[in-house]
């Protein structure tokens, strides 16, 4: 029966989307009887009458008055979907009078003429076409363009129509990701060289995390007061890598909690979180050996809006008093709210996320801080398993770069101001370079 | 064979994900936007298990006579109420969304100003918080608490009138030590989430799939 719970909304669903059918049709039903026949019209329809676009009102042969545009130049943009071209004109010999620039486009071969950008004068003359929604550039197409000059008055003095010199087409390499590219080949070798020493048994040392010792004094606190844990896996979805990292962790607290034999409490905010942390915990007290005093209860959705999750979670520690509260995850603005109601009900608190906004609310409020990273190392901390272990040296490696490279930058920099050489502006050049372009 | 299927799922959309960031093609933005996709529609569905879950949770409460089991109406009764009256109920008896009608108006005048009041409590949580962090109780905390007395002083008009240097050093704090330390940490954030999808795209990581193993 207690799985059975899920049939009410799915039925309840079922006999909403019904009911709102019928209830649509009922309305058409009565829309249409409202009409007295009488009073139906018909729109006046001339079949020789057809709406024309505005844009073919363009003149065939350029208009005398202004002086149009020159040559238009039209080039593929790099590293795009092949939705975008690279448009340019010539100005004219003379621009006295020139208020804007209307650039139209047209497929080839086409009557209907699109107006895709207004320039006005002064501006430059290079745009790139395609971000319009309304007028998007096709793969592989090939497109004319035609440039109207444009006096105050709204007069438009057409050039000539121009064929592009090139089609739109997409790229099959980024080329302005080429640093990434050699970064994340560098990060990914060192995490999978130090994932090959750990699994060779080499001995690595980890710098002792305070948040992550205390995690069993917690646990073990609520079970000496027969207190629940409160685990709140932060409030994002499970796209979200800190969700992911939380949900690790909730898998060895539910452990301990198993083998505690102390009550969980996991309420959710995200219905994929909760699908995910429900199995999660089950699983965890099924390696416990005790899949019986798993409470199906214990792991529940409570709502997606933020402040009344607050409020619910709010209520369950003022009610509940719950000894141990864990916050891992991702937490926007109701960090402090849920942190300073966990202090006021007397709980011992553990926090951790990766929003550096909310990390000064959880350090003032929390017994306990897990910063940015140190998320993401819990997991491997808890586990102790050496390929995990080895991921964090790699971090650590990864980040060692960094500090050198920033080291470098700065030295460079400094020795730059103070002799002047091309060859060390180049260096700090080079390292103070982005790294997308 | 549970285990294996969605591994080889994660390991080559991750993969695919991975090499698509550096194809911009539309073929690899068109795989790009068919994987998004789905992610709405799953969460779809999954809401209905949530929905689920909530209904079973506080049934469960009413049904045992727990501690506080008069809140669980309150859970439940709007949880039904509130898609009946704005889906269900005749236009003509105050139904649906639009205003005026019944909906509009709970939503309006109970959930908003609710919700809104959640959100101020928060003025009064940050000074209780700020004075417990801000107790000058040795000399890392007398250095915090005069960066923040600087800091916000110079973003008031006041700090101006008590010295010109007041918003120039407090828009230095916020420039250059406090930059500097939030980039550090969201360096370290990201090598984090880059070997944590590292573990979990190549199987090292399996927590997700439920369990924790040995």
């Amino acid at each position: 029966m207690r799985n059975c719970w899920i049939g009410v909304p799915v039925l309840g669903i079922v006999f909403l989307l019904t009911s709102l059918s019928w209830a649509q049709q009922s309305d058409a039903v009565d829309r249409d009887m409202s009409v007295p026949p009488d009073e139906v019209t018909e729109k006046p329809v001339a079949d020789d009458v057809a709406l024309q676009p505005v844009a073919e009102r363009i003149p065939v042969e350029p208009s005398r008055g202004l002086a149009p545009p020159g040559a238009i130049m039209v080039k593929n943009k790099e590293n795009d979907a092949g939705d975008q071209l690279v448009v340019s004109f010539e100005l004219p010999a003379d621009t006295t009078g020139i208020f804007a620039y209307r650039i139209y486009r047209r497929v080839s071969g086409e009557k209907d003429w699109d107006l895709v950008k207004v320039v006005a004068a002064g501006e430059p003359t290079e745009f790139i076409d395609g971000y319009d929604p309304e007028f998007p550039v096709m793969p592989g197409t090939l497109y004319e363009y035609r440039i109207a000059s444009v006096d105050p008055e709204g007069n438009e003095y057409f050039g000539e129509i121009q064929v592009a010199q090139e089609t739109p087409h997409g790229e099959w390499y980024h080329t302005g990701k080429t640093k990434v590219l050699i970064a994340c080949a560098i990060f990914m070798g060192l995490i999978f060289f130090y994932f090959n020493r750990a699994q060779r048994g080499v001995k690595m040392y980890l710098r002792p995390i305070a948040g992550i010792e205390a995690i069993d004094e917690a646990i073990g606190r609520a079970t000496e007061m027969g207190k629940p844990v409160l685990y709140v896996p932060g409030l994002s979805d499970i796209a979200d890598v800190a969700t992911i990292a939380s949900l690790t962790i909730l898998g060895r607290v539910a452990k301990k909690v198993a083998e505690y034999q102390t009550p969980l409490m996991v309420p959710n905010r995200d219905p994929i979180v909760y699908t995910v942390a429900e199995e999660s915990v089950k699983q965890a007290y099924l390696e416990a050996g005790r899949p019986d005093a798993y409470d199906p209860d214990s792991v529940f959705f409570l709502t997606t809006s933020q402040f009344a999750f607050v409020a619910g979670v709010n209520g369950i520690m003022m009610r509940e008093k719950p000894a141990t509260n864990f916050y891992l995850g991702m937490f926007w603005a109701e960090s402090l709210l849920l942190a300073e109601t966990g202090s006021l009900s007397g709980a011992i608190q553990i926090a951790g996320t990766d929003a550096v906004t909310q990390l000064p609310f959880f350090i003032t409020t929390c017994d306990y801080t897990l910063i940015g990273e140190e998320l993401y190392a819990a997991s491997a901390y808890l586990g102790q398993e050496p390929k995990q272990i080895g991921a964090l040296k790699g971090q650590d490696a990864c980040k060692a770069i960094i500090i050198t490279f920033i080291t470098a930058a700065l030295a460079f920099g400094v020795l730059d101001l103070l002799f002047k050489s091309d060859l060390v502006e180049w260096l700090s050049n080079f390292l103070a370079s982005p790294i997308v372009e | 064979m549970k285990r294996t299927v969605p591994l080889l799922i994660v390991l080559v959309g991750g993969i695919l994900m991975m090499v698509q960031y550096f194809i911009p093609h539309q073929v690899s933005q068109s795989i790009f936007n068919y994987y998004t996709d789905w992610a709405p529609i799953v969460s779809s569905f999954a809401l209905i298990l949530g929905i689920g879950s909530l209904t079973r949770v506080h049934a469960h409460k009413i049904r045992r006579k727990a501690d506080n089991w008069q809140y669980s109406w309150a859970v439940l009764i709007p949880l039904y109420l509130m898609p009946v009256l704005g889906l269900i109920w005749p236009k003509s008896m105050g139904g649906g969304m639009d205003a005026p009608s019944i909906f509009h108006f709970m939503y309006m005048y109970i959930q908003i100003p609710i919700q809104a009041t959640m959100f101020s409590l928060l003025a009064f949580y940050i000074a209780s918080a700020a004075f417990r962090a801000f107790r000058a109780k040795s000399a890392l905390a007398t250095v915090l608490l005069l960066a923040a007395v600087v800091v916000m002083l110079g973003q008031v008009p006041i700090g101006e009138l008590l010295g010109s240097w007041f918003p120039k050093l407090g828009l230095w704090i916020l420039r250059y030590p406090n930059l500097a330390a939030k980039r550090a940490i969201m360096l370290g954030v990201g090598f984090g989430m880059l070997a944590t999808n590292l573990k979990i795209i190549f199987g090292v990581e399996r927590n997700w799939l439920g369990g924790v193993g040995k």
